[in-house]
């Protein structure tokens, strides 16, 4: 093994380590040592990830096993590394929101009696997520995919007395399950066609099998490469929350904020973003694929900014934001921008999680209460928290300059030049992705002015009122407090790169050839990243150049018209509130998913299963077949017994009957 | 240096003389010593299968570890033992789970304890006997014999109805081997006077004879899988069972009937094997999907955990009937893994009844704070059972559905409805006995488990993840015999 290949096995099995050792001996060892050894695992996980990165940009990918997990006839499955460009990028992305998150929790989780147990969870879900990444074959892909969902699953109920977390975490896992449905399938016919479950011989042989048509339906046929990515995809819209699985996703907000920001914001929910990246040579071959994807990806996009525009609770503002990104990320999958999806995945990733650890900031200064109701004019109050908010609000309305600018106006260019080319659902997607702009920066700073700005209004509301009734931090007074530097300076870390990872990397990872060889495009009928390279002319002149285009300004007015509601004329949403009430209700209730899916799905299978269980099973199975033969050899042995009666005369007249027919027979047969 | 011992005849009746011991130890009072006796009995059971796996030769088809002995010349009925691929893994597998069932029954069993563990002792070899018997009067011998014990066990071990319970899985199983019976007798004919299993194997028989076998065979090892719809003695019998009882059940003896298909079935009747695939797919894939709905239902966690047992066997008829490799090592590998996840889940429910004696889901809830360990075991095992990769229980049922969609897509689109269903009742279940507040005050009384309820548990903890993460040791044994079948089931049979 090379000193290389060394560290590549560092990179997972580092937190790995943290993690069994803050999970089997976090009692023992207590909580410093704990946080220690986990802090440390990541830390060097994430300074492998930047050897590693190095290492790649010098031209040195790599693809290879680590050992065979099980091999039938000539199919190996194997666990294995793909290390390219794609891969160290989300190595990176990954280990250092990760170590921040770690930091940030040392203060978040401070009185929690579950300290060493979050520790360890986070640890094991940075190594699931780096399994996933680093996979070079779909069987790991998958193990990696339901880790981080096993994880996920475990943190979002880490409060494991309230109802309402153990809810949302087998809600969450169930809804997971069924993209991880549609997934495995996709991976066994993936089987099934390439014999290989091995990325690159896979992709090698994709084309060859582009026209290879099958027929799961007698008498239609389908395209294997539209089966395969459209099974594919269901995995994908489990864990990267798209309509209509979204619904596991705001309800995940019910665990810990740091893990909102790490798993539910950050990284977990991209993993399927990054899978189709990483499929980019299988999705190329299915033009009806890329649309659903188009579609789908622009519904959640705009429809779940909407829910956010009236959300109340902090985190939940920010997770349908996230939803919404998602959206954005897989529209622009179906443009075939994949390098611009990985983009706005690794922007988003830092603005996003700087966002949610801010608003867990809050949250701590507000003493538990997430109701954006019970705020305002924190900004006095909480400086560092106040600055970094705002610095992931401006990146995430897409404010020029910030990173979420170039991700996003690259994203709404690459769905133009799609619509332009006739791409099916390109127009709707144009459309949605444009008016998601608005949208978005009108609930992103609803949020940030009723937060920061205004009046205090938690001076009305006794503090300890929110539902996050977990060990309590400080208990003094009513007065928000800044934070400790555990917090702020994991907030300052990740308010750089919001500001400035965008601005830096736009050229090389979209213009450039960063994803060469790790993303293919067929450029003859996909030419929006060829059309896109050409308008480009530097970050700076990008910059300049949306002041004179439309998404900025439909993000001004969204910005001006949220300041005018909140800040200037509250009583007007009030007043809309009431005025569209049939509006609002269908928002409050979340179009009815929820709804729907209680009665039709849970409440259906328990339903179906209590009539298999009651008619199949017990009434027929056992009542009329087990039990029926046993009570009919019992009848039968009861009528023949009468038979038996122990008199005489009874026997005699048998005789005699019988006597009688036997005589009559034998003289009918003479 | 172990060439030359009989190993198998030890794995039979070590167990089962160490049995015989710990009955003759009599009285409750010397209870402490049968508990020892046993233990010792079910290490050294344990101990010998060793070397079965380690000087195994996974190179060639043949039988192995071979011994051979006339019993009754008259009929031409032989001790003839040896074990392929396939049953090798069982016998280590049963052997290994008895010692569990004997730490398992240590303080919980405190009436007749010597015949208490001379049952499940004897029951071991004589399964071990099931597993390795090559010849077919010595094998129903065996199959009928370990009825008995385990009977017993049921019907004075177990709970209020062990007498239904009882008679329910002993006439069920009993019914069914009867035509086994009439099947072997027909064979001996048939080939000219032999019960030598592997003489049938090349005997050459028309498709409405194999039919026939195949039903025949069928019926006695439906019942015991078990396949639906013969299947509802098996919830009976796990209810009613105390824990050792439903770990064997479920562990062992459902095996038994996966094993039959694969000893006899298919290689004395390939062609009605081929024949009746999609008879045998149909009824797997209910058991998939119609009992998965069944335990999403259930309000006692043993029968949940039986009817998940089903379901997961489910998972087993339909690999083995797709005849590919990949199938029938996946079916394989998923019985080896219910065998460590159902017998961690049954002694996880006997954990919890010992301290409040109810099986009720309603009664729990809140688990988690007042037994810490004993959740994040049950976390694991929970996991394993709703297939979750890293653990055992992912394996087979990876390979059956992957195997499943080179057959036909739909197969395997209603046996991956277990990824769903599977996790549904499992966690659903998880998450009302472990996960909320204390409700019930019994609950709050509890205490976390003892060291000896932690042995057990952990030692199936790593297997199951062993096996999750690193199957490829448990495989490599199969591959040899397993392709030898399949090529033995393609060819044919017909004269």
């Amino acid at each position: 093994m090379t000193a290389m290949q060394e560290l590549y096995l560092l990179v997972p099995l580092a937190p790995l380590f943290g993690a069994i050792v803050a999970g089997l001996f976090g009692r023992v060892i207590g909580r410093t040592l704990s946080h220690s050894v986990t802090i440390a695992g990541v830390a060097v996980s994430c300074w492998a990830s930047w050897l590693v990165f190095q290492d790649v940009q010098a031209g040195h990918t790599y693809n290879g096993t680590v050992y065979t997990w099980l091999s039938i006839g000539n199919l190996n499955m194997e666990v294995g590394f793909l290390i390219d460009s794609l891969t160290t990028m989300m190595m990176l992305v990954v280990t250092f929101v990760s170590l921040m998150v770690h930091i940030y929790t040392i203060s978040y989780m401070r009185d929690d009696p579950g300290y060493q147990r979050f520790f360890s969870y986070i640890s094991l879900f940075t190594f699931s997520m780096l399994m996933l990444v680093m996979a070079n074959n779909f069987m790991q892909l998958f193990f990696g995919w339901e880790a981080v969902g096993l994880v996920s699953y475990l943190l979002i109920g880490f409060w494991y007395t309230r109802p309402t977390a153990i809810y949302a975490n087998l809600k969450a896992f169930l809804v997971n399950r069924v993209g991880d449905f549609g997934f495995l399938l996709g991976i066994g016919v993936v089987l099934a066609y390439f014999g290989s479950l091995d990325y690159a011989t896979v992709f090698a042989q994709a084309p060859a099998l582009a026209a290879q048509t099958v027929s799961l339906i007698p008498g239609s046929e389908w395209s294997l490469m539209t089966v395969i990515c459209l099974l594919l995809f269901i995995g994908a819209m489990g864990k990267s929350a798209q309509v209509p699985l979204h619904v596991w996703l705001p309800d995940s907000m019910e665990g810990p904020t740091p893990i909102s920001a790490l798993i539910h914001a950050a990284t977990m929910v991209t993993a399927g973003i990054f899978m189709v990246a990483r499929m980019s040579p299988l999705f190329e071959l299915s033009q009806t694929a890329l649309s659903t994807i188009l579609v789908i990806g622009a519904i959640t996009a705009l429809f779940m900014g909407f829910l956010g525009m009236i959300q109340n609770d902090i985190k939940r503002v920010i997770a349908y934001s996230t939803l919404s990104q998602l959206g954005y990320m897989t529209v622009a999958l179906g443009a075939s921008a994949y390098s611009v999806a990985v983009f706005h995945l690794m922007t988003h990733a830092f603005f996003k999680a700087l966002l949610f650890l801010a608003a867990g900031s809050v949250i701590m200064g507000m003493h538990h209460d997430q109701d954006i109701r019970n705020m305002g004019g924190l900004r006095k109050y909480m400086p560092i928290t106040w600055i970094t908010f705002l610095i992931g609000s401006l990146a995430l309305i897409g404010t020029p300059f910030f990173s979420g600018f170039y991700s996003k106006d690259s994203i709404i260019e690459a769905v133009h030049i799609a619509m332009e080319q006739g791409v099916a659902g390109a127009g709707f997607a144009y459309f949605a992705v444009l008016a998601g702009v608005f949208v978005t920066a009108f609930y992103t700073f609803r949020l940030y002015f009723l937060v920061f700005h205004g009046k205090d209004r938690f001076e009305t509301h006794p503090a300890h009122e929110g539902h996050d009734a977990h060990g309590d931090h400080d208990h003094h007074g009513g007065v928000p407090h800044e934070s400790s530097w555990l917090v702020t300076v994991p907030l300052v870390l990740l308010a750089i790169p919001s500001v400035a990872i965008g601005y830096l990397t736009i050229k090389p990872m979209l213009f450039g050839d960063y994803f060469k060889g790790a993303i293919t495009i067929n450029a003859a009928i996909h030419p929006a990243m060829t059309e896109l390279k050409n308008s480009f002319h530097g970050s700076t002149a990008m910059a300049l150049q949306s002041f004179t285009e439309l998404p900025l300004w439909l993000a001004v007015s969204g910005v001006f018209l949220s300041w005018y509601f909140y800040m200037k004329r509250p009583d007007i949403p009030a007043m809309l509130k009431h005025r569209f009430s049939i509006i609002y209700t269908i928002l409050d209730n979340k179009y009815g998913f929820d709804r729907f899916n209680d009665w039709f799905f849970a409440g259906g299978a328990r339903a179906v299963g209590g009539v298999f269980w009651r008619i199949g099973e017990v009434k027929i199975i056992d009542g009329f077949f087990v039990n029926g033969t046993a009570n009919l050899v019992g009848w039968f042995a009861t009528v023949v017994r009468k038979w038996q009666s122990g008199y005489i005369y009874h026997y005699a007249f048998a005789m005699i009957i019988g006597l009688f027919a036997l005589v009559t027979w034998f003289v009918r047969v003479v | 240096m172990l060439a030359g011992y009989p190993l198998l005849s030890l794995a039979i009746w070590v167990p089962i003389c160490a049995g015989v011991l710990v009955l003759a130890t009599g009285s409750e009072r010397n209870a402490p010593l049968a508990r020892w006796i046993a233990l010792v009995g079910a290490l050294a059971g344990f101990l010998v299968t060793l070397p079965l796996y380690l000087r195994f030769d996974a190179t060639t088809a043949n039988m192995q570890f071979v011994e051979f002995m006339r019993w009754i010349p008259t009929y031409n009925i032989n001790y003839h033992l040896g074990i392929d691929g396939i049953s090798m893994p069982f016998v280590l597998l049963n052997s290994f789970i008895t010692v569990l069932v004997v730490i398992a029954g240590w303080q919980v069993i405190q009436t007749k304890t010597s015949q208490y563990m001379a049952a499940f002792l004897i029951m071991s070899g004589l399964i071990n006997g099931v597993f390795a018997a090559l010849d077919a009067m010595l094998f129903y011998v065996y199959f009928e014999a370990m009825l008995i014990p385990l009977f017993l066990v049921i019907g004075i071990w177990g709970g209020p109805r062990r007498i239904y319970a009882a008679v329910k899985f002993f006439l069920y199983t009993l019914l069914g081997s009867l035509l086994m019976l009439v099947a072997f007798i027909y064979l001996y004919f048939q080939s000219g006077g032999s019960f030598e299993i592997l003489d049938y194997y090349a005997l050459p028989l028309s498709l409405p004879v194999q039919i026939l076998l195949f039903l025949a065979f069928f019926l006695s090892f439906a019942v015991k899988v078990p396949m639906w719809p013969v299947h509802t003695w098996l919830p009976d019998a796990h209810v009613e069972a105390p824990t050792g009882g439903s770990v064997v059940l479920a562990a062992i003896t459902l095996k038994i009937g996966a094993y039959g298909f694969m000893r006899f079935n298919l290689p004395i009747t390939p062609d009605a094997s081929h024949y009746m695939t999609g008879f045998m797919v149909t009824l797997s894939l209910i058991a998939v999907v119609y009992i998965s709905l069944v335990a999403l239902v259930q309000s006692d966690m043993k029968k949940l955990i039986a009817y998940s047992s089903i379901s997961h066997m489910g998972f087993v008829t339909l690999g083995i009937f797709l005849f590919n490799s990949m199938g029938m090592e996946g079916a394989l590998v998923q019985m080896i893994s219910h065998g460590f996840v159902s017998a961690a889940m049954f002694l996880g429910i006997g954990v919890m009844y010992d301290r409040l004696h109810s099986r009720q889901i309603s009664d729990y809830g809140g688990l988690v704070n007042k037994m810490p360990v004993f959740a994040a075991f049950l976390m694991l095992f929970s996991m394993a059972n709703s297939g979750l990769p890293g653990t055992s229980g992912f394996v087979g049922e990876f390979m059956v559905i992957l195997a499943a969609i080179k057959v036909n897509f739909w197969y395997a689109f209603l046996a991956a409805t277990t990824l769903i269903f599977g996790a549904a009742y499992t966690l659903w279940m998880y998450k009302r006995v472990v996960f909320g507040e204390v409700t019930n005050p019994e609950v709050a009384k509890l205490k976390d488990i003892n060291a000896r309820e932690f042995s057990f548990l952990a030692v199936l903890a790593v297997l199951v993840l062993a096996m999750g993460l690193y199957p490829r040791p448990v495989t490599e044994v199969m591959h040899v015999t397993v392709n030898n079948l399949l090529a033995h089931v393609a060819q044919g049979k017909l004269p």
